[in-house]
């Protein structure tokens, strides 16, 4: 479990540039959350660059409440055998031994994640003691550039994820590139202020003021519903789209099988598409017309209670 | 100064970012490509690394396999980076839709297992002087066969091949795109300067 571990042949393994380079392979894709092996093969058949492996879409975990904990063991080495594109799990915020199982089922990316329940309220997992990569949640700056230092080698917008509500993951993306924009205006001594406001390293905040950018890919999550909803995070400035509900939660009025997966599939081979072409209104119209006309039907964020809010587990 | 010659990069999934910024330090002028139309005026292109089942799936729906073949069989000339390795090889076994399919080597997609797996180092690459190129290998492909004509660019310590030519086709495993060393991308656009469509 110990990272970057080398043998004599001048090779290592679990290095800081292979563990955020899969994050950059990914860049400019979807990933989608499937609770089957099934979907999981309507996933990869529609272009999805990796799945996140769970035995219960976050929407779902909304509406049956209780304890959400890691997928289990079975279902996610099924997954693993019906697809060969990159599979992630979620392990709960501060669970790490829950990360060092799914480690050790080989899966390709951990999402320590606010969707699951909270194990440790004061403490993220150590990332940086993986060999394989994390990805986080981040809702502004700080949370995000706390989690880099941890050793998160990918970061996503939190929104509110089984909403199908937009609103917030626009909020979330706005406000970490507005405050890059931000630091990058700073003069030096300014940056140790913000540093001390933001609760994160100097020397990572230095090298986001001077790059403009975040260390890591950023991707969005939590809220994305339709192409235009995904095209519409990726002008904002995001590195591709994390998709939840918004596909496997499409077409639920069908009730026979193979014709809702395959409007699912419909819904999933438009977001696709509107990633690659996300500046073009014209393929986004065509995409548009092409999804099933019963998408998700969502949860307004707005009238949701407070404490059913998922995004501030974990900052 | 010598001419800045103007280089494709395949843009519908993957790290073609990456890929515009070393040609641009290795003296090209770069487009990104999404539409047919976009390959017409250039010398060069590369498919970028990425998922190559997503990247097969938008060129078979944007009908861009056709035209890129075109282009390459004219002999425009054309780099793949891990998943663009896959896209060129005439044979990739686990690839289930095959489609630009142009060089004559077999690649074995995944070949090193899980992102666990994934690891770097030092290799020496044929045509390119000095210290060795840090290959970085990620969930990354080899070159398990190659034809008559395609020449072996590099080989990892354990034996498997990572970098192939063969006439105007460079195919690597590793991404020089993630490191800071341009020299692979001086290569490529040494070739891409030698070529007018």
């Amino acid at each position: 479990m110990s990272a970057n571990s080398s043998t004599e042949n001048n090779s290592s393994t679990g290095t800081w540039t292979v563990k955020s380079g899969l994050a950059q392979m990914l860049k400019g894709g979807v990933i989608m959350d499937v609770v089957t092996a099934q979907q999981a093969e309507v996933a990869q058949e529609s272009g999805a660059v990796a799945v996140m492996a769970l035995e219960r879409v976050p929407s779902d975990i909304r509406k049956d409440g209780g304890v959400a904990r890691m997928s289990h063991v079975k279902l996610i080495k099924e997954i693993q055998a019906s697809v060969s594109i990159p599979v992630m799990a979620k392990a709960r915020i501060g669970h790490f031994v829950e990360a060092q199982i799914l480690e050790s089922l080989g899966v390709d990316y951990i999402d320590e994640s606010e969707v699951l329940t909270v194990a440790d309220e004061d403490n993220h997992i150590y990332k940086s003691d993986f060999s394989v990569p994390f990805v986080c949640g981040a809702r502004n700056l700080g949370e995000a550039l706390r989690r880099i230092s941890e050793g998160a080698a990918m970061i996503r917008t939190k929104g509110e994820a089984g909403t199908g509500d937009i609103v917030e993951a626009v909020r979330h993306l706005r406000t970490i590139n507005g405050e890059i924009r931000k630091l990058s205006s700073m003069l030096k001594d300014e940056l140790f202020t913000a540093a001390k406001n933001l609760q994160v390293p100097i020397e990572l905040l230095s090298a986001v003021a001077e790059t403009g950018k975040l260390p890591v890919v950023n991707f969005s999550a939590g809220g994305v519903a339709s192409p235009a909803d995904a095209a519409l995070m990726m002008q904002l400035g995001a590195e591709g789209v994390f998709v939840g509900s918004g596909i496997f939660k499409s077409a639920a009025d069908i009730t026979n099988e193979t014709d809702r997966l395959n409007q699912q599939k419909a819904m999933a081979t438009a977001i696709v598409k509107a990633v690659t072409y996300f500046e073009d209104p014209k393929i986004l119209a065509e995409v548009s017309e092409a999804i099933p006309d019963n998408a998700m039907r969502g949860l307004s964020v707005a009238q949701l209670p407070t404490d059913e809010l998922m995004a501030g587990r974990g900052n | 100064m010598p001419k800045r010659p103007l280089v494709g990069v395949l843009a519908l999934q993957g790290d073609f970012h990456e890929h515009g910024a070393s040609l641009h330090k290795a003296g090209a002028e770069v487009t990104e490509v999404r539409h047919a139309e976009s390959l017409k005026n250039i010398q060069g292109l590369i498919i970028p690394g990425g998922e190559s089942t997503a990247i097969a799936r938008l060129l078979i729906a944007y009908n861009l396999t056709d035209p890129i073949r075109g282009y390459i069989k004219q002999g425009l000339p054309t780099w793949g980076t891990c998943a663009g390795a896959i896209l060129l090889a005439k044979n990739a076994p686990d690839l289930d839709r095959p489609t630009i399919s142009v060089m004559d080597i077999t690649v074995q997609r995944n070949a090193f297992g899980p992102q666990i797996n994934s690891f770097e180092e030092d290799v020496y690459v044929d045509g390119i002087s000095g210290l060795p190129m840090k290959a970085i290998l990620i969930r990354a492909p080899i070159i398990s066969d190659a034809g008559p004509k395609v020449s072996v660019l590099a080989k990892l310590s354990d034996g498997s091949i990572v970098a192939v030519k063969e006439n105007n086709l460079l195919a690597t495993s590793f991404h020089p795109e993630l490191t800071n060393d341009h020299r692979m991308h001086g290569l490529f656009v040494k070739m891409a300067r030698k070529y007018n469509q």
